[in-house]
């Protein structure tokens, strides 16, 4: 062995020890903190189950809510409300979102696309409140009257910045040579984009949706200063008294859209501040159920994903 | 040693053509590209044999790819390019003022170094050519589809799923799919841009088998850094290398088996003997 | 660049000049052995030979080596496949050297027909010519190689003087045929192994210029 080797090989056995104490030591150590980082979640999960888990059943899911001092009754309408905002905002934010997205994967240093990053970036930080009250001075007002529609912009608004990133960050991550490859075949440029980028970057696309999705499905302040709140909302009911009427598609369609609505956020937002104690309880219920949906669209999300790699990869 | 070497009077010695065998398909006069203020390529003059196979060689930066990728005009997609000179497909300039790139691009096809298969099942690969110049009917689609996947000798092995993902197949049967897209659409000349790099050796010995088919119908040009390969698979082989410029020169174009065996630039003796770069 | 196959390429090299000095010692030592009627001496110098030929196939199986492992191109190349066939005309000559070895020893007791005068003057020219182009194939001097198949005229005038200086003996008394042959082909022998160098010389500018050019011996060698 040469000197260095010798030197090297010393106190072999003892420095294996070490190491291997030294292993031990940082396994524990961030497996512990590992555990402390999970507890928030897991509390808020174990608490909002027990304290809402009572007042769960099928009732909670298809009934409008009683009258104040009466037991019973369910939060169909912010279910509903909540859904008919999320389907718009997703319906406002995802074509200009992704379009924009492209323009900025494809020209980055043009004036356009420099402002248009930094803008992205500006507008992720605005806080929600100040969206509810640009939502509000631009479209409640002007109309008239709080909607589904003005929710469903507010919402829109919080949810472009995170697809606009997201987007731009997947379409970076498609190789050059795809694209390289479109154009030596003499496709165009909006070709390659549609037939072959966009299919490429799409499971990354999805996830962002999904994730700006999420986030927006729990905001409470912008709902406040847009839908107001409707108790009285029933989807199921507009669309039998359209039909009745006679009205087109249409005309029920924009009647769903063009009235306040309940939204889970905000119930919840009601009811825990009054002073009934069924209310409260209902309040807990509402927080269990908007819980879940923000899990099951996550899970969705990643299962989703999972099945189209395995699919792509045949 | 230098990989910058002195450019001589020697350059007398360097002809662009090589007599005797047949037309000229792709002819380049007095090439240059410019990248913004810097001169990559500089007084190339080549004649590339019809339905012969050409390979490009030299050390690595000498301009190969650049050079390759002005007979397509890829090198239009990197901002700030610019091209002085003509490059020829059969008499007309494709860099004349007024011609259709997309046309260019059809009649010229490349395969580059990494396959990358689009994500859409092997037929859609295909297919994907054809459909963009109006090729619709399922029956015609069909026809194109199994004719080019035949010529890039890989129907046996995919004629079973069509619809499965491209990425679903191995290395070299990803390169060989991406040989059948870029045939779809009945080019002329084929490109070829280090194809088998990426491959294990006998998915490259397969690659060159397929380009001895292939060449007897298309011009094929064949950029390599393995000059063992150039060797085996090419007629006619060009050598390269950069000048104290940087610009990447032609020094010598010959057949394959004079360059290989005798030589007359000794730039290129010593780069094939493996005494530089 | 390229240590590695440049010192293969250079041991190849000192092979192939063993191999020459090999040769030209035999040609040198059967001439020798004949005029010294050394029986034993040819014997030796017969068993001699065997050496040359796995000298020439341990050159040959070098040679295929570096073919199939180092790629060699154009000048390596051709300095490659010439090696090979020199060592095969070398072992040619070394058989010329081995069957005046055999004459000797065929002629057993009966004296040699004439004193041996020409025949050793065409061994020593014939030997340094060898000598001489083998250093210009290791040096790849053109100029010499072009140069030396000239003195290919020598050994022939003198093979040409043998043989008429034998034919006066065979005409005077046809009986001596068989002693006058055994000369008459150890002459030829030696003729031929010059003859073999100027195969060597070409090869040397085969090497250098890629070209296969014969060099004639009626003046074309020079330029």
């Amino acid at each position: 062995m040469s000197h260095f080797a010798e030197l090297m090989d010393r106190n072999r056995v003892s420095r294996g020890r070490q190491r291997k104490v030294a292993n031990a030591t940082m396994l524990s150590l961030t497996g512990l903190v590992t555990a402390l980082a999970l507890i928030p979640l897991f509390w808020i999960i174990g608490y909002v189950l027990i304290r809402g888990g009572k007042n769960i059943n099928l009732d909670f899911f298809i009934h409008l809510p009683r009258p104040l001092g009466m037991t019973g009754g369910g939060v169909l309408s912010a279910i509903e409300g909540t859904l008919v905002v999320t389907f718009l905002a997703a319906l406002f934010a995802i074509p200009p979102g992704v379009l924009a997205a492209f323009y900025a994967a494809r020209y980055p240093n043009t004036p356009l696309g420099v402002v248009l990053r930094f803008s992205t970036d500006v507008l992720s930080g605005v806080p929600s409140i100040v969206v509810g009250l640009f939502a509000y001075s631009a479209i409640v007002v002007p109309m008239g009257h709080y909607s589904g529609l003005a929710g469903g912009a507010a919402l829109a608004v919080i949810m472009l910045p995170t697809i606009i990133r997201t987007t731009e960050e997947m379409l970076k991550l498609v190789p050059a040579t795809l694209r390289e490859a479109s154009l030596g075949l003499g496709a165009p440029e909006w070709k390659t984009s549609l037939s072959v980028l966009f299919p490429a970057a799409s499971s990354g696309i999805v996830t962002g949706f999904l994730l700006a999705l999420a986030r927006a499905a729990g905001e409470t302040a912008p709902l406040l200063m847009t839908t107001l709140g409707n108790e009285r909302f029933d989807i199921g009911q507009i669309f039998r008294a359209g039909v009745q009427g006679h009205k087109s598609v249409f005309t029920i369609l924009w009647s769903i859209v063009n009235q306040p609505v309940d939204s889970l956020p905000l119930a919840l937002w009601k009811y825990a501040q009054q002073p009934y104690p069924e209310r409260v309880q209902q309040a807990w219920a509402v927080a269990l159920v908007l819980m879940l949906f923000v899990l099951i669209v996550n899970i969705s999300a990643r299962v989703w994903i999972q099945n189209r790699s395995r699919r792509m990869k045949g | 040693m230098d990989m910058e070497m002195k450019m001589e009077i020697s350059e007398s010695v360097y002809k662009p053509i090589v007599e005797g065998d047949g037309q000229a398909k792709v002819d380049v006069k007095n090439l240059a590209v410019y990248y913004s203020k810097f001169r990559a390529l500089a007084d190339i003059n080549l004649s590339v044999h019809e339905q012969k196979i050409t390979a490009i060689i030299g050390p690595s930066g000498c301009g190969k790819s650049t050079l390759l990728r002005s007979f397509n005009r890829m090198n239009d997609l990197t901002p700030g390019c610019r091209v002085q000179g003509a490059i020829s497909l059969d008499g007309e300039d494709i860099y004349a003022p007024g011609v259709d790139v997309v046309d260019i691009r059809r009649r010229v096809g490349m395969v580059f170094q990494r396959p990358n298969p689009f994500p859409k099942s092997i037929y859609g690969n295909v297919a994907y050519g054809p459909r963009l110049y109006g090729i619709r009917r399922k029956s015609d689609l069909d026809e194109i589809v199994e004719k080019s996947i035949r010529q890039a000798a890989l129907w046996d092995e995919v004629k079973d799923k069509l619809h499965q993902s491209g990425l679903s197949l191995s290395g070299g049967q990803q390169q060989r799919l991406c040989i059948a897209r870029a045939l779809a659409v009945e080019p002329e000349v084929v490109l070829m841009d280090e194809p088998a790099s990426a491959l294990d050796p006998i998915s490259t010995l397969r690659i060159e088998e397929l380009m001895q088919d292939l060449k007897k119908e298309y011009t094929i040009i064949i950029v390599t850094h393995n000059m063992q390969q150039a060797a085996r698979v090419s007629d006619y082989t060009a050598m390269m290398m950069i000048d104290d410029q940087r610009a990447g020169r032609m020094i010598e174009y010959d057949r394959t088996n004079t360059i290989f065996t005798r030589p007359k630039d000794k730039r290129t003796e010593d780069y094939v003997t493996g005494r530089f770069g | 660049m390229r240590k590695t196959f440049e010192i293969e390429i250079q041991q190849l090299k000192d092979e192939l000049l063993l191999m020459g000095s090999m040769v030209e010692q035999q040609i040198m030592d059967s001439v020798e052995a004949l005029r010294k009627r050394d029986i034993e001496a040819s014997h030796r110098i017969f068993n001699e030979d065997a050496k040359i030929n796995s000298k020439r196939f341990g050159i040959e199986e070098q040679v295929m080596i570096l073919i199939a492992t180092q790629q060699p191109m154009a000048h390596d190349l051709r300095l490659l496949a010439s090696i090979l066939e020199v060592s095969a005309e070398l072992e040619r000559m070394g058989d010329y050297a081995k069957g005046i070895a055999t004459i000797n020893i065929r002629m057993g007791g009966e004296p040699p027909i004439k004193p041996l005068i020409d025949i050793p003057r065409m061994a020593e020219k014939a030997s340094g010519m060898l000598h001489r182009a083998l250093t210009a194939f290791i040096n790849e001097d053109v100029e010499s190689a072009k140069a030396i198949p000239n003195e290919d005229d020598e050994v022939d005038a003198l093979y040409t003087q043998v043989y008429r200086e034998l034919m006066t003996f065979v005409v005077a008394d046809p009986k001596n045929i068989d002693r006058a042959n055994f000369l008459l082909w150890t002459a030829h022998n030696l003729e031929r192994f010059a003859d073999r160098v100027t195969n060597i010389c070409e090869r040397t500018v085969f090497i250098a210029t890629g070209e296969h050019k014969e060099i004639g011996t009626s003046g074309d060698g020079s330029m």
